[in-house]
This record gives C-alpha cells, structure tokens and sequence, in this order.
C-alpha cells in the first residue's frame, strides 16, 4: 500500500489578481520517494513549494502534507517538514553553529536535544571543522551544506528542496546529492525538490513532474517520461533546399516528421536499424544529407518536447540569476 | 523515536533567538552604531553650537551708538567725569560716556538676554536645548531601520525561512521591535553622555532615577514608533519603499515638533501639528528630566501622550504584520 504525503488538488495561486503562478495543479507524493519539479524559470516551481510550506497561502484548492491541510493546519504542517530554500538564508553574520541552533530554537526543540543534534548533522554534512566560523567565509557548496543541516534539525518527514544545487559546480552538486542520499536514508524522509538539471532529475528522482506556465505537463518517472515521447529521435539536414517531408514518412517505423529552420526532427522506432534505411531512401532520391544524429531520449529531449524549451536556455538564465544573489548579498554584508 | 511532542515552542523561546540574532548582528557591526551617533553629532556641533542664539544679545552684536540716540536714553553734555587713567575714553554722539553707565549698559543688555532665553527656551543657552532634543532625532532613525531590515530578511529568503518554522508570528514581530527599541535606548545614552560632554547644562534638581524616566519615555516612542515602521515594510519586497518613506518623513517629524524651537514661538498651524507629533512629547519629557527643573506633572502628561501613542500604534502595527504574516 502506497501512503500519501504531499497530497495537492487543484492547487492554484494568483498574484495580484492577474498573475497565475500556480494553475490547478494537483499531485501526489508517496512516502519515501524523492518527488521532482521541473520546469523552466517562472514556471511556478517556488510558488508551489511555498505554498506546500505554509508560507504562501493558495488563492484556490487544496494541499496536505501528511494528512494536516496547509492553511487549517499550517502550524502542525510546519512542525513535520524541514525546508532548503533557493537562497541562501543562512545568516552572514553567526557562525555555521549558531545558524543551525538559531533553527533549532525556531522549533521550539529542547536544547539538550537541539546541541547534540546540530553537531551530530553538522558532522554528516562535513562542516564540523568550520562551525565555529562566520558564514560570510562559507563557500557556495559549504553554504548548501549548512542550508541541509538547518532543513533536517527538527528530524522532518517530508524535506522540500528548492533547487538545492543551483549555481554550484559538477563536483560540488555531485557532493551534495551524496549527502542528500545519505541524510534519506538515514532519517527515512520523503523529498520534494525541484531542479532544472536534468541529469540530477533523471538519476535521482523516483517519480518527475515537468511544470510549464504554471500547469503540470507531464507526470511519471524518469523512464514512463522517456518512453512517451514513443522512441528515438533522428535530426538531420539536407544539402537542398527542398521539403523531403514526404520522402522520409514513407519509410517504415517513422512515426514523425518536424521540419523546422532546415533541420528535421524524426521520431522513429528502433532508431539503429531505421536510421540508414531513411538515408538510403533520401539518396535514392537524389538528396544529400549533410548532418546526422541519433538520440535514445533523454529527460532534455522530454523537457523540449512538453515546453518547447531547451533547457540551455535555462541554465544560463540560472546562472546570471545566482549571480545577481550573490552580488545583492555581497551588497548587504557591508 | 523522538518525533513531534518534542517540541516545546513558545513565544519567549523564539523572540529570545530571533533578537539574539538581531543583537549579535548589531554588535558585529560597530560602524553602524557609529554611524547612527554621528548624525545627531553634527547636529550638535553644527546647529547647536553655531546657533548661538543668547549671542544675539551680547554687546558687540548691538551698535552701542545706536542705542545711545535712542530718545530715552540722554547723553550726557560735556567732558563732565574724568576718566580713571589708564582706562579706554567711550566717545558717544560726540561725548563721553563714563564707565560707570557702560558697565549698567552691558549688564542691563546681558540680563536682557538671559531673560529673553529663559522664557522661550527654559534656559538660558540654545545648545542645552536642543542637544537633548537629538534623543527624539535618534529614536526616529534607528526605529525606521527596523522596517528596513525586515525588507532585507525577506529579500535574502530569511524571513521565508522563519514563516516556515512553527515559531510564533508575534515574535517574528517583536523581535524586530524590540530589537529597534533596544538600540534607540543604546544610542540615547550615547547622546546623552556626548551633549554632556559638549557642555549640556543639567539642571539642579537633576537626579540620576531621572534617566530611569528618559529610559521609559524613549521606550514608549520606540515601541510605537517601530511598530509602524514594521507594518508599513513587510509587505514590501523592494528596499526603496522604507528608504523613500524614510527620506520623506524624517525632517518635517523633527522639525514640526519642538526639537529645535519652542513651540509657542511657531506659527499657528505649526503649533497644531507639533502638539500632537510624539517627538514632542518625547522631548518634552526628557527636557524636563535633565536641563528644566523636574516638574511631574508636565512629565506625567508627557508619559500619557507617549503610552497612548506607543499602545494603539503598536496594536496597530502588530495586527497588520500579524495578518500578513499567518498568511
Ligand atoms: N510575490 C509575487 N508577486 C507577483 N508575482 C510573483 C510573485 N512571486 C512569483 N511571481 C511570479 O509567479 C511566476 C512563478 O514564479 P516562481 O518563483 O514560482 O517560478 P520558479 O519556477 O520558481 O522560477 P525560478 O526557476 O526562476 O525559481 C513568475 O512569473 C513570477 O514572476
Ligand atoms: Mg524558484
């Protein structure tokens, strides 16, 4: 029997009475399983968190979190789920120590409890030996770790994760995730999170569901998605100018044809064994193919195919967006 | 497993951690207290020590030779005193004025002045009067910092954070209060022993259970003045909001109240506003605590003006953030 977790209905938000940020969406998340959001910028992915965290409150539907309801129950919901915002909110001016027993006063959590407990995760996460310093000296990834060991002071039952890699470098993210998995298994929670790297998505996700303009437009796991794009991908271009549409359906197992800025995107079954017979039948008709791949989908191919984005676009956006935070909090510090 | 009955929040517990952090911010960053002291420095230093109002009446300010024509005063004809040797010969309209007269003169001028300031200011030297007014200057800025800061808590994705954690909301909202409250009555001490310094003449009946009472008076006007400032910030994402709010309401407040001129010499409408500005009353009761004669019942009224404002803008305030903030 699968137990609900995150249950939302019809959940929607409406800023300022003309923004839909969140538009009916509704989901389930199992226990135990990591839950994906994906989707590009804007797309209502914090949105959604924060009202999943009781800090935003929805403008329609409905959202529970271990049977307690959001805006009824918000304090009870509060008590059961540690959160990992997108910023960093660690505080510049405490030590890493202090930041995380801040927390565990924000709990209400006995102090006894609460020291042991802050050593025990500052160590799982590896920043024992810098506890005793400010924040401001933190790195990116050191600051990611300290955000995970506030998130998880209070022992959560769901961890919601709000991009908790972003803007950090290939090893650092690998780092983190080990540390995620570890600190899964080791308080046995159930993960909501968000990310817009496909790779993290694709390998540690049990289940994705892709967001777009604030509506989910798709929902499986990582292989259900792949698979419903109905096989693999073929993009080529020709050395003519003309339309070979028509040439390259009649060839057997193609199932589509896109024909966009001179390139075609072909979705075919058994892509090793249907790629030269397409060629073979351009050539017969005198086309020349000058440019030729084949791709076995991947979560990119699925994100491009439900929004119609690729996802570079996106990164970059990200980076220039971590950017801006960090110069704003540089800002602050003096 | 210990699971969810271990928590024991409470109101306390969080206003205790979040003001601690705010303390421990403050005390990280000296050169913003500096900075908070000096502009009601220069304000000492420039406007009270430039404008040296009782100098007005001094005797080279005012053209001897001009009184002496005036039709009251008669010269007196001819050589008729000699003058003790060794000292300056007066020449007035062409004759002599003996020492004797100048020296009434001078003092008559002088007592003049003194009487002059007394009644409009209480006492007898500008600088006295207004350097305690500076208390009223530094509990407006360093309360509008507090909406300030709760702008950058919500900016940097702290505040989320907090909302998220089953703490108190009211203590979210205390903190920052008390916080501004706080370093109003820090930073009134440090004006205090500065004017002093400078020359602030106390009073005689000054006793030091009197700075118990400039404590509570700036305690009331802090509570109620960063309860607004809280309200009006917290919804805003945007740091130019409290900024622009900051800029716009500082001068008029300080100068429609009776930080730098006595009321009674303000123009009418002035008087209107400045008898219902706090800073006034604020004012008011610390002048009465340090450079006036201790009088209790001006005090007491003073204290009743301050602990009615303090409490409905507070409730104000704190019914506002409240709404906001349990969503
Ligand atoms: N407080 C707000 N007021 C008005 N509009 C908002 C507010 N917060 C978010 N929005 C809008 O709602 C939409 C969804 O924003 P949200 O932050 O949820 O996106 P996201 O998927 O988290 O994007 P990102 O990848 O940039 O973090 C955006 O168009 C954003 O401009
Ligand atoms: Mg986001």
């Amino acid at each position: 029997m699968k137990e609900v977790v995150v249950r939302a209905e019809n959940l929607t938000k409406i800023f300022n009475r003309s923004i839909v940020a969140v538009d009916h969406i509704s989901f389930n998340v199992w226990k135990g399983e990591i839950f994906g959001f994906l989707g590009p910028n804007g797309a209502g992915k914090t949105t959604t968190i924060n009202m999943l965290i009781t800090v935003l409150r929805p403008t329609e539907g409905i959202a529970s979190v271990m049977g307690y309801d959001v805006v009824k129950q918000a304090n009870e919901v509060r008590k059961i789920i540690g959160v990992v915002p997108q910023e960093y909110t660690a505080d510049e001016d405490l030590t890493g120590y202090e930041n995380v027993m801040l927390c565990a006063d924000l709990y209400g959590i006995p102090r006894d409890v609460a020291k042991r407990r802050a050593l025990e995760l500052l160590d799982l996460v590896d920043l024992l030996d810098f506890k005793d310093k400010r924040v401001e000296t933190y790195s990116g990834g050191m600051r990611r770790r300290l955000e995970l060991a506030c998130g998880l002071i209070n022992r959560p039952r769901v961890l919601f994760l709000d991009e908790p890699t972003l803007g950090l470098d290939v090893h650092t993210r690998a780092a983190i995730w080990d540390y995620i998995k570890r600190l899964k298994e080791e308080y046995d929670m159930t993960i909501f999170m968000t990310t817009h790297y496909l790779e993290e998505a694709d390998a540690l996700c049990d289940r994705i569901a892709i967001i777009d303009r604030g509506k989910i437009v798709a929902m499986g796991s990582p292989g259900e998605l792949k698979n419903s794009l109905g096989g693999d991908v073929i993009t080529l271009a020709l050395k003519e100018n003309a339309d070979a549409t028509e040439v390259i359906k009649s060839v057997e197992n193609v199932k589509n044809v896109k024909y966009e800025n001179g390139v075609y995107r072909i979705k075919v079954n058994d892509g090793e064994v249907t790629a030269p017979l397409i060629i073979d039948a351009l050539r017969k008709r005198g086309y020349t193919v000058i440019r030729f791949s084949l791709t076995k989908p991947t979560l990119n191919e699925v994100f491009l195919e439900y929004t119609g984005r690729s996802l570079r676009d996106v990164e970059e956006s990200k980076e220039s967006f971590i950017a801006h935070r960090i110069t704003l909090m540089k800002a602050r510090g003096r | 497993m210990d699971m969810i009955n271990e928590y024991r929040p409470s109101l306390m517990r969080g206003l205790k951690a979040l003001l601690h952090r705010e303390l421990k911010k403050w005390l990280k960053d000296p050169v913003m207290v500096v900075m908070f002291v000096l502009q009601p420095l220069i304000w000492m230093g420039l406007l009270g020590k430039s404008l040296n109002i009782g100098g007005l009446f001094s005797s080279n300010i005012i053209d001897l030779s001009q009184v002496m024509s005036l039709p009251q005063v008669v010269p007196i004809p001819g050589d008729v005193i000699i003058n003790p040797p060794g000292l300056q010969v007066v020449l007035l309209n062409g004759t002599k004025l003996s020492q004797v007269m100048l020296a009434n003169l001078n003092s008559t001028i002088s007592s003049l002045s003194s009487m002059v300031m007394q009644s409009a200011f209480g006492v007898t030297d500008y600088f006295s009067f207004m350097s305690v007014g500076m208390i009223s200057m530094i509990v407006v800025t360093t309360t509008m910092f507090s909406g300030v800061s709760i702008v950058w808590d919500r900016r940097l994705g702290f505040l989320g954070k907090v909302l998220s954690t089953p703490v108190s909301r009211a203590a979210i909202i205390f903190s920052k209060v008390l916080n501004a409250t706080l370093r109003a009555m820090f930073q009134a001490t440090v004006i205090l022993v500065l004017a002093y310094l400078l020359g602030l003449q106390l009073s005689p009946s000054f006793t030091p259970i009197n700075l118990l009472g400039i404590y509570a008076a700036v305690f009331l006007l802090s509570v109620g003045l960063s309860s607004i400032f809280v309200a009006f910030s917290i919804r805003s994402t945007r740091m130019e909001r409290p900024m622009q709010f900051i800029t716009l309401v500082t001068m008029p407040l300080m100068f429609s109240s009776n930080i730098f001129f006595p009321i009674q010499l303000m123009p009418e409408w002035l008087q209107v506003v400045a008898s219902v500005n706090p800073l006034t009353y604020l004012t008011d009761a610390v002048r009465y605590l340090t450079i006036l004669p201790t009088d209790l019942s001006a005090v007491i009224m003073d204290f009743l003006y301050l602990g009615l404002f303090a409490s409905i803008f507070s409730i104000i305030g704190i019914i506002l953030s409240w709404r906001y903030l349990t969503m």
